[in-house]
């Protein structure tokens, strides 16, 4: 359990939020072009990451907006929370 | 030599106050090679290398923790065991090790308190009564035992449960597993482990994998806190590391690891001598021999690995277990704790060799690994032998994620993911 800041309503309690999972998965550019190997890697696979992980997030009981977060998975310490689109501030 | 368990040993070693019993297993370092390394020193992993030591002549092999021995998830689950899973190729996994489970204590001569109490599932609503009838319907078809029961025999079986039609969600009916239980989760870890000592193999505590290292397309061993070691074939049964030692190999696996929750409450007398679960409130309870009621929690739905979950999961899952079982609001929870589990995207297992040579994965066992012990051992040290899956985890390979054959579980088996 930890807080989260939203970046348009502020710190809300983790239980608000719904997780999305990684960030940056870009959907394919021509999905009639990918082989069966290149679904299952867009689809399924995922880094799964201990440590420092780049993830989606919403404020699912707020103001039901998307954004990003860099997030230490191995303690649950938030390093950063940046709008969709914009670039991450930490690398 | 082991000198066996029995009741002459035990009052035997009564007279020497039970000060001299023999270690159950040694503490050996690590020899420079073995002809498999297992990765993960829980129960999945000792009952791997008992398996592959007792059926496929495999003693020249090490499983090494980085931790003790079933001191991650093996200590953690909520110790339930059953095989009710609706499509055909679930029902011949968990059956499998259901099987097992009937034997075990006998088998590796140590009493893991395997308890067919039974396991209720309760249906809350109409679409839980169709899903629950289907399910009992596709067990009895693959030769498992289930029965569905009415409103009046879920309360028959376990009186204290609330069958009143005024609660938020009122019980409806149910399904009943007889063959299905507990076990004590930590005998089961110590039991494989003596018998696999027994055998000869080396269990070697305290040592982390570092690295898994690679030649072109096959293994050559793994790099750990106590050296390196060479070995053709690795088997990693890391259940929510999975992912993490499957980035040393430079793999990557459709895993996703979060945080499941349990608490056990004080012990009391004897009052639920079965095993229920619901599925819609997402609240399961059975007693352990001391008597502390055992409480399931569910997964919070972020990737941790902290091995903490966040404390509505528990209010949400202790309001439904009150609703249920008013007996239980005075009760005080003694211990809550999390374990880290890697959930697949078909909440079906992995028991599968990869496309590196000598490099095989046992994980996405998620919220339910433990009814698959001694099965998932069976199975996999099956498919290290001989470089094949056996038929019965042949359907849970890493390829179904290309090919889109999944075994669809979630929400399908007895239990939400």
């Amino acid at each position: 359990m930890f807080l989260i800041t939203c970046p348009f309503c502020g710190e809300r309690e983790q239980s608000e939020f719904k997780a999305g999972g990684e960030a940056h998965i870009e959907r394919p550019k021509q999905p009639t072009e990918l082989s069966d190997d290149e679904w299952a890697e867009y689809l399924f696979m995922r880094k799964n990451i201990k440590g420092v992980q780049f993830e989606r997030w919403n404020h699912a009981h707020g103001c039901r907006k998307w954004f990003n977060m860099i997030r230490d998975t191995s303690n649950d310490t938030i390093k950063a929370v940046y709008k969709m689109g914009e670039k991450p501030p930490v690398k | 030599m082991k000198n066996r368990y029995s009741i002459f040993s035990l009052i035997k070693n009564a007279f020497s106050y039970h000060e001299n019993w023999q270690k159950a297993w040694k503490d050996p370092t690590p020899k420079k090679e073995y002809d498999a390394v297992i990765i993960g020193g829980g129960g999945h992993g000792l009952a791997t290398a008992y398996y592959l030591a007792k059926k496929h002549n495999m003693t020249n092999i090490a499983v090494v923790e980085k931790g003790w021995i079933g001191g991650g998830n093996t200590g953690r689950n909520t110790t339930i065991i059953r095989s009710n899973y609706l499509w055909d190729a679930s029902a011949g996994l968990y059956d499998h090790a259901l099987k097992l489970w009937e034997g075990l204590s006998q088998e590796i001569n140590y009493n893991v308190m395997f308890s067919q109490r039974g396991v209720m599932n309760l249906a809350h609503n109409l679409q839980d009564i169709r899903d629950l009838k289907r399910r009992t319907h596709a067990n009895r078809l693959n030769g498992i035992d289930a029965v569905y029961l009415s409103t009046e025999e879920v309360k028959k079986f376990c009186p204290i449960i609330n069958t009143s039609p005024n609660i938020r969600y009122p019980v409806l009916g149910g399904t009943l597993q007889r063959r299905a239980g507990t076990a004590r989760h930590d005998a089961v870890a110590w039991g494989y482990a003596r018998g696999a000592d027994e055998m000869g193999v080396d269990i070697i505590q305290n040592c982390e994998v570092k690295g898994i290292k690679r030649n072109g397309d096959e293994v050559e061993g793994i790099e750990t806190t106590k050296g390196f070691i060479k070995t053709k074939k690795v088997g990693v049964v890391a259940a929510g590391h999975s992912s993490v030692l499957a980035n040393m190999a430079g793999l990557r696996l459709p895993l996703e690891s979060k945080p499941l929750q349990a608490l056990v409450s004080e012990p009391v007398k004897p009052i639920i001598d079965t095993v229920v679960m619901s599925n819609a409130v997402h609240a399961y309870v059975s007693q352990s021999d001391k008597g502390e009621l055992v409480i399931g929690a569910g997964t919070d739905d972020y990737i941790s690995y902290s091995q903490k979950g966040s404390h509505d999961i528990v209010e949400g899952t202790l309001n439904a277990i009150l609703e249920l079982y008013p007996i239980f609001s005075r009760m005080r929870m003694l211990r809550q704790w999390g374990g880290i589990v890697d959930i697949c995207p078909d909440a079906s297992p992995i028991i599968s060799k990869t496309n590196v040579k000598g490099l095989y994965f046992n994980c996405g066992w998620g919220t339910g690994g433990f009814k698959a012990t001694p099965g998932s051992g069976d199975l996999f040290a099956h498919t290290i032998a001989n470089d094949e899956p056996h038929k019965l985890n042949a359907a849970f390979n890493l390829n179904r994620f290309i090919s889109g054959d999944l075994v669809d579980e979630h929400g399908a088996a007895a239990v939400a993911h």
